[in-house]
């Protein structure tokens, strides 16, 4: 048989179906199972090879004494133990992250949301007051910025300059312990903007139907506020708290580039700490068990956030708005 | 209070704190011409501007300038920013369009990872990097984004997604009853219609690995390969009798770029932010 007539046999055959149905009854079911795989490849591998193996690699280093300079040697819980028992940094550290996030997180979106609620009654000067307010998000996670604040609250920064004028004699924002961790909460809750930006996008789609309903049945804007705006709001909030949270805790550039986790450890979040474990001192081992416990740390927050959210997020359903969910 | 009344106190309201969102920023472009005495004083701008900490601050390395950081930076910004498009545009029309067993899955785990807190990877990353020989150079920055894997990576193949399956289907029928092959159709048809999405990813991108301080610092150790918030960092660190004045004159420098940026795709960029979340 000539290879035309063999390949003509074969056009006929998948033609009446049965060469393909029956090679291929697990894959037909797709219409490009190899080719979708071609296209996601990058993804896919990367992340195989950079997340999922360095997730695992990592989980192995944490109950070793992994440093770059020697062999691997399995230590079981030790790193474990020694992080709970007998490392006072590690207590700090959870302690300066917590403050960090309860201190940051919930004054940026109290603002974030005040500022949106006031904006979107502003027809006018809107794009010009939005441009202003983003400007601090867009710079702000830069290391000028950090220089910026470190100068501005410095012992003669602007701040105390100011404050000289109106004869009070401030001290050193950054060099004082008790006052070194409001500074940074206070660049993070300067970058409210983004956060502001989700939420004036979410009061964009709540209708406006709502609000005319209820004020002719006698409501005022406070109670609009509460019993419209935020609960039909609540999913924005959730999705703002959720990533807030989330950022906080791995909070690294600022509290590094203006304080170093200092003085006296009172700006030393997490992120730093493990900084200092794996790289100024080369513990990879150790600061692998901090990584993983950080990992399980906010977990445990998200979960318990999202396990609450069943309570405060409303999601608008078909059969009705605001529907508990 | 009448309705005009309101919205005049509203605006009032909202210019006084314009201001004070952006008087930081006032007072870092005087405090950058100050001298070092006079940056202690609550005047915005100086008396007589010292424009030399400009030019003493682009120099402000022995041996290397700032020049040659920016250019640093810019190059390692451009092959990132070709790389992410790449992967991010191939994987994300992948999802969006083809059909492929698991998909629903693997999806899903795309999903997840977008929520992962990056800080358990950075061991692990740097250890292998390290085996590779690849510390002190640009691949650890560069090989993550060639997978759709570097820093906000999984951000834009789910924005991507979500804007091609905005993308009517028909014309992928019809292209494909002319003979276009699949390649083709993300090529020729899906992507000059993804446009305004691939705008977004590339100003934040862009806006991310600008501001990837620790990846920078992990990474890259000599000063020849150092990039611009190294070489901040550095002057800020080593700096006998610390000038001021220079290092907020290099500093607000390096915003430049991002203030162009958003200068230019104000409107992409704050809609990008609104409609996925993403932080700017």
């Amino acid at each position: 048989m000539s290879r035309i007539a063999a390949e003509h046999d074969i056009h006929a055959s998948y033609a009446a179906g049965k060469v393909k149905r029956k090679r291929n009854r697990f894959l037909s079911r797709w219409e490009t199972p190899g080719l979708g795989y071609l296209f996601i490849s990058p993804w896919l591998v990367g992340f195989l090879l950079l997340t999922l193996y360095p997730m695992l690699l990592s989980l192995y280093y944490s109950f070793t004494d992994y440093t770059l300079m020697k062999p691997i040697k399995w230590v079981g819980l030790r790193n474990y133990e020694r992080i709970f028992t007998a490392d006072d940094k590690f207590l700090q550290s959870v302690k300066v992250t917590f403050l960090y996030v309860l201190g940051s997180v919930p004054l940026k979106l109290i603002f974030a949301l005040f500022i949106a609620v006031v904006l979107n009654k502003a027809v006018k000067g809107i794009s010009a007051y939005r441009v202003a307010i983003y400007f601090p998000s867009l710079i702000g996670g830069s290391i000028a910025v950090s220089m910026l604040w470190r100068n501005i609250f410095g012992v003669d920064g602007f701040i105390n300059s100011v404050l000289d004028k109106f004869g009070i004699e401030g001290s050193g924002w950054i060099s004082n312990p008790k006052t070194a961790l409001w500074s940074l909460i206070l660049l993070s809750v300067w970058q409210f903007g983004s956060a502001m930006v989700i939420f004036l996008a979410g009061l964009k789609q709540i209708p406006k139907d709502l609000y005319e309903a209820s004020s002719v049945d006698g409501a005022n804007r406070f109670v609009q506020f509460f019993r419209i705006t935020l609960p039909m709001l609540s999913p924005t909030l959730y999705f703002n708290l959720i990533m807030g949270i989330i950022g906080a805790f791995q909070m690294f550039t600022s509290a590094y580039v203006i304080t170093n986790g200092g003085p006296m450890n009172s700006t030393l979040v997490y992120a730093v700490y493990l900084y200092e474990r794996a790289f100024n001192r080369y513990q990879l081992g150790y600061a692998s068990s901090l990584a993983w416990i950080m990992l399980v740390m906010i977990a445990i927050v998200a979960a318990a956030i999202a396990l609450t959210s069943k309570y405060w997020v409303f999601y608008e359903t078909d059969t009705g708005r605001g529907k508990r969910k | 209070m009448s309705a005009k009344a309101k919205s005049g106190f509203r605006h009032l309201f909202m210019i006084l704190l314009s201001l004070v969102m952006v008087y930081p920023v006032f007072w870092w472009i005087g405090a950058s011409l100050k001298s070092n005495e006079e940056l202690s004083s609550p005047n915005l701008f100086p008396s007589v501007p010292q424009w030399r900490n400009f030019t003493d601050g682009w120099k402000a390395i022995p041996g290397h300038t700032f020049t040659e950081f920016y250019l640093n930076t810019l190059g390692l910004e451009l092959a990132v920013l070709v790389t992410t498009l790449v992967s991010c545009t191939l994987v994300a029309f992948g999802f969006a369009r083809l059909d492929f067993p698991l998909k629903k899955f693997w999806f899903s785990v795309l999903m997840l990872t977008l929520m992962l807190p990056g800080q358990v990877l950075i061991i692990p990353q740097y250890a292998m990097f390290h085996q590779f020989g690849w510390v002190n150079t640009y691949w650890p920055f560069i090989v993550p984004h060639l997978l759709a894997s570097g820093a906000g990576g999984t951000f834009f193949v789910f924005l991507l997604v979500q804007f091609i399956r905005g993308v009517p289907r028909e014309l992928d029928e019809s292209a494909k009853i002319d003979g276009c092959s699949w390649f083709g159709i993300y090529l020729r048809i899906v992507m000059p219609l993804t446009k305004p999405a691939i705008v977004t990813v590339v100003i934040f991108c862009f806006l991310w690995n600008w501001d990837d301080f620790l990846g920078h610092l992990l990474y890259i150790n000599s000063v020849s390969k150092y990039t611009v918030g190294l070489a901040l960092k550095m002057i800020n660190d080593t700096q006998s009798g610390m000038q001021w004045g220079q290092v907020l004159a290099m500093s607000l420098v390096s915003i430049v770029p991002a203030t162009v940026v958003f200068a230019i795709a104000q409107k992409q960029l704050v809609e990008g932010v609104a409609t996925t979340g993403i932080k700017g």
